[in-house]
């Protein structure tokens, strides 16, 4: 038997410095969830689909030649045409613009309405959840009851107070919106403080302030974008459902909701005045629907690591 | 069990005092004064605050309130003379109860047979169909779709009256366009918790034990994933019941939900406080009995909820 040493031997076909080092970038929990999103094409198409949307809100009243008030009477009741690409309602105001300045109030509405529930539901359920003890007590307590009470009935009165408006609306879809993300961050994070990383967090001394904002917050932080984004078409419902009957946004102002009302007066007459709105209301939801769902799968940490 | 449910019925009573409080001095703050039609002298005025009773304190009116409450009266209408909210409330909640129902009863018959449809064939046409269905219910405001039914089925076709209540061919569109959206929620539920369930162990053993699919999907898939389904009807009478709200008025219905616009634009005051507590007790009871009902099915909620 030969005497073979190792300096005889070499690594062939790999470099054996590199082998130890990280050959991918390293993902961030949203990076990791935004590569996820974008291969869910529906969630993409409903987030492309938001995105114009939000552009054509923000920029079609301002390049169109008419304004969502002016009224042509020449074109009373007129079906979509080159002149007026949607069409134009009863009193002649053409429904391009219209649909899209309604589309800044409900959108707007939708959006301001969904993220203050989730921020007040956050902060409430975080801190419930986190401190436990009386606080909690009484705070469910609250909670409980303010859950039982149906949540449009306080919404209707809520409007008749403060009397109509989008500002008045916004304020009576956040007094008892925020209860059910208080509820489930409650949960989350009573699930969470008991996990070995909070308890080695809390024995190494870091605050308490910091073990919520650093640990426990970025866990939970999927489930309340999720959350939000599910949200925001129960407010737009809300609007639509106050402005036909009467207690939503006050004319010559237009939302999704008064224009599907004024449409809905007319049907008979012009039944594209009903079946445009109701066209982009639909859209929006089915977009927002399609987005939740995308966004549920993108950021449940069940999921990482399974493709 | 008899402790869980004296718990969530002293929960419900609770719920519902605070409602009625809450709701009495709201209606309070509403601006504007049911008689201030200038039209009335000084002297008719004041006979009319002394006849509801507003000249007194409002805590007085309160107990005064309260106490009438007990009595099951909710006092006299401020815009109809000589009609109290009772009244109002036993000629028209017939008439939402009755299409209340047959929405419910279409809209969960409907929903679970799509959801388990869509489940046992997942993947294949029907359940694109079923999902496309739910998508599409659940993006369509009541209002929305109950004007478009009239137009298609009563004005376009002819097939079915537009408006009023008098006969079950008057029924089918309002509970139609009551029922979507709910039918539409109960199947994707019943859809995703069907494939939920069919993954547990307990069907595993059932197919191991050898017995037949149908009986697998009858006795031990179904029956398992209607749990869910259960919990949510309570917020689901609730959407029903608001939902009567438009419903009602575009199809002339002489409901609850219509008096109840009615009187927001007419600003009757005892009417929309009378109504909203009305609304709210009852919903209030939907919920308990929901909840009690999942304590039966369940037994792990009466041990395990804390």
């Amino acid at each position: 038997m030969e005497n073979l040493t190792k300096d005889l031997f070499t690594v062939v076909g790999k470099n054996v410095e590199k082998m130890d080092s990280i050959s991918r970038p390293t993902l961030s929990f949203w990076k990791d969830a935004w590569r996820r999103l974008k291969k869910n094409r529906w969630a993409f198409l409903g987030l492309c689909i938001l995105v114009v949307f939000a552009l054509l809100a923000i920029f079609a009243p301002i390049f169109s030649q008419y304004t969502y008030t002016a009224m042509d009477t020449s074109a009373v009741n007129a079906t979509p045409s080159r002149a007026h690409w949607l069409g134009a309602d009863s009193a002649g105001r053409d429904l391009w613009v219209r649909i899209w300045m309604g589309a800044r109030v409900s959108l707007s509405i939708g959006l301001i309405a969904a993220v203050i529930n989730a921020c007040v539901g956050a902060v409430m359920g975080g801190l419930c959840g986190y401190y436990g003890g009386k606080l909690d007590m009484i705070m469910m307590r609250i909670v409980e009851i303010l859950y039982g009470i149906p949540n449009l009935i306080v919404v209707i009165l809520v409007m008749l107070v403060l009397g109509r408006g989008m500002t008045t609306m916004i304020v009576a879809l956040c007094i008892t919106g925020w209860i059910g993300t208080c509820r489930f961050v409650r949960g989350e994070v009573y699930r969470l403080k008991e996990q070995d990383y909070v308890l080695a967090a809390k024995v190494l001394g870091v605050s308490d302030f910091t073990i919520v904002v650093r640990h426990i917050i970025p866990n939970i932080m999927g489930m309340i974008v999720t959350n939000l984004c599910m949200a925001i078409p129960g407010a737009i419902f809300q609007e639509a459902f106050l402005s036909y009957i009467g207690l939503g946004i006050q004319p010559p102002m237009c939302s999704w909701g008064i224009l599907a009302k004024e449409g809905i007066a007319n049907l008979r007459v012009a039944p594209h005045q009903v079946l445009i709105p109701a066209f982009f209301i639909c859209v929006t939801m089915l977009a927002l629907n399609l987005l939740g769902d995308g966004l549920r799968d993108a950021v449940d940490p069940k999921l990482r690591g399974t493709e | 069990m008899a402790k869980y449910i004296l718990k969530r019925a002293l929960a419900a009573i609770v719920t519902l005092f605070v409602l009625i409080t809450v709701v009495f001095f709201l209606v309070r703050l509403i601006p504007g004064d049911p008689f201030n039609d200038p039209k009335l002298t000084d002297t008719v005025r004041e006979n009319l605050y002394e006849y509801y009773g507003f000249d007194k304190p409002l805590v007085v009116q309160y107990g005064i309130y309260m106490n009438n409450l007990l009595h099951g009266d909710l006092g006299p209408s401020t815009r109809y003379m000589n009609r109290t909210v009772n009244d109002m409330i036993f000629e028209s909640f017939p008439y939402s109860a009755d299409l209340g129902i047959r929405a419910l009863v279409f809209a969960v018959s409907f929903g679970l047979v799509l959801g388990i449809l869509a489940a046992l064939n997942r993947g294949k046409k029907l359940d694109v169909v079923c999902v496309l269905v739910a998508i599409l219910g659940t993006s369509i405001p009541d209002f929305i779709m109950g004007a478009i039914l009239q137009y298609v089925f009563g004005v376009k076709w002819g097939l079915l009256p537009v408006a009023q209540y008098k006969g079950i061919e008057y029924t089918i569109l309002p509970a139609a366009a009551l029922g979507f959206y709910t039918l539409a929620s109960v199947s994707k539920l019943m859809r995703s918790s069907m494939l939920e369930v069919v993954s547990q162990d307990y069907i595993k053993t059932a197919k191991a034990k050898g017995l037949s699919q149908g009986r697998i999907t009858f006795r031990h898939q179904i029956r398992n994933a209607i749990m869910p389904v259960i919990t949510v009807l309570g917020p689901t009478v609730a959407s029903v019941l608001t939902g009567t709200f438009v419903v009602e008025s575009i199809f002339a219905i002489p409901g609850m939900g219509k008096y109840y616009v009615d009187s927001v634009n007419n600003s009757d005051y005892s009417m929309i406080l009378g109504m909203t507590i009305f609304y709210g007790a009852f919903l209030i009871l939907c919920n308990l009995i929901v909840d009690i009902a999942y304590g039966l099915v369940d037994p792990r909620i009466r041990i395990g909820k804390k």
